[in-house]
């Protein structure tokens, strides 16, 4: 059961052009700076990209987009991230919009075995288009599938050599869920630990999950939207 | 006129001890800085965190500590991390008694549009679909009109649906209104508005509670 890999290089190493990919991270908190590196310089195309956000321009999945390798984004929020607009409107980029709780409940739904979810948010939105909708108790729900991806990609607080997995803050967001849900699923981390180390009451994802885990380096965690308050005496 | 720190004072005022609240970005967030004294309110941001704190100090920040608006936060005693699947589980579940929220367009059956504007500006839903599906309470604050000057309280949206009919409440620079079977309901008119000003400037259907006054802040 050896999960532990050199680094981001030999982690993505068997990623094709053309594959599903997952990645963690809401905005730029918790996102896997070392894979999306590693992907970028590996240079594959054709990517769709399940993910909340894009990333901004320069850092993140953008710099994914930046080298156009990215076929389809499936994403909650474009946010402030211009070339991400710029491709979608073009045309350049094929984008499904989902809302977020959707999209974090459809991970949920692979991670846990289950096809499909009914979900209430959409339900008269074109976010409904083509969807099977079912009354329960006086509402409707829209018939929302569980996610295929061949790779999901997450970042990791602490991690043990067999996988167990804690997050940090909001920086956990997705990456459980995604980490869950993936076909392959890997994990770079800050910390990275022999097993035993982690008090097992406090894991967040259980190793079995996990396939590939590695000690991330150089994390630049850029902050989106610095905002802080004036010392007040 | 109400500016937008006083829409979200006015706000402020629904808010009820032991309230759960969901703020969303914008005139929204201001919501945070105006809880009134005594009241137990915990506000939950919907990328993973119940108990959400003030701004951090400076040189204080943590990047792996942000709201929904990715702006740097802090926490406060008794707060709770979690998944994003957790977070809108407890907001479909019916746990959040409110959730506050901007708009371009509010239709008076309670309609609301705030995610796109067909081939000119797609910032996508986010978390706000899964909000106004869900939420037990929602309160639109935005300004009565867009800079066209153009109403945005409408009989119908333009833009394409965030939501139908779940919008309880909105709260302009110019007044507040209820959604009711009639349309809207203004409650009340800000200080230095006259009621002609809220007919003239309101697209959608109309009327004025009997009880109607001025809003005190």
């Amino acid at each position: 059961m050896k999960k532990v890999v050199s680094g981001a290089d030999e982690a993505i190493q068997d990623i094709p052009s053309g594959a599903v990919l997952m990645l963690g991270g809401f905005g730029l908190c918790g996102i896997p700076e070392n894979c999306i590196a590693a992907l970028v310089k590996k240079g594959i195309n054709n990517l769709t990209c399940i993910s909340n956000n894009a990333g901004v321009d320069d850092f993140g999945i953008g710099l994914m987009l930046q080298k156009k390798q990215v076929k389809k984004m499936i994403s909650s929020y474009v946010g402030e991230n211009a070339e991400f607009e710029r491709q979608m409107l073009s045309g350049e980029l094929e984008v499904e919009l989902i809302p977020q709780g959707t999209l974090a409940t459809r991970c949920m739904a692979t991670a846990y075995g289950m096809p499909a979810v009914y979900l209430l948010a959409g339900y008269g939105t074109e976010v409904a288009e083509g969807k099977e909708i079912r009354n329960f108790n006086g509402k409707n729900y829209l018939l929302e599938n569980a996610f295929n991806s061949d790779f999901a990609i997450v970042k990791a607080w602490k991690g043990d050599t067999q996988g167990n997995l804690i997050f940090k803050d909001t920086a956990r967001n997705f990456n459980p869920l995604m980490a869950m849900a993936g076909k392959i699923t890997i994990v770079e981390v800050e910390e990275l630990v022999e097993p035993g180390v982690l008090d097992p009451n406090f894991i967040h994802v259980p190793g079995i999950y996990v396939h590939r885990i590695f000690k991330g380096l150089h994390y630049e965690k850029r902050i989106e939207q610095r905002t802080v308050r004036k010392v007040s005496k | 006129m109400l500016n937008k720190e006083q829409i979200a004072k006015r706000i402020a005022q629904e808010l009820q001890d032991g309230f759960y609240v969901n703020l969303g970005i914008g005139i929204p967030t201001l919501v945070a800085n105006y809880i009134p004294d005594g009241l137990d309110v915990v506000l939950q941001s919907e990328n993973g965190l119940l108990g959400m704190g003030p701004f951090p100090f400076e040189g204080e920040e943590d990047p792996d500590l942000i709201n929904a608006g990715k702006q740097t936060i802090t926490t406060i005693p008794g707060s709770a991390f979690f998944d994003s699947a957790m977070s809108f589980g407890m907001i479909r579940a019916g746990k959040v008694h409110l959730t506050v929220l901007g708009a371009m367009e509010v239709a008076d059956n309670g309609d609301i549009a705030n995610w796109k504007i067909p081939g000119k500006m797609v910032k996508g839903m986010g978390g706000a679909m899964d909000l106004v599906a869900a939420a037990q309470n929602i309160i639109v604050a935005m300004q009565h009109t867009n800079p066209k000057g153009e109403s945005k309280l409408l009989s119908k949206c333009t833009l394409p649906l965030t939501g139908v009919g779940c919008v309880k409440k909105v709260v302009t620079d110019l007044g507040v209104f209820n959604i009711t079977e009639n349309g809207f309901e203004c409650i009340e008119y800000a200080p230095g508005v006259t009621i002609n000003e809220i007919i003239a400037k309101t697209a959608g259907r109309l009327t004025i509670a009997p009880t109607v006054k001025e809003i005190v802040l």
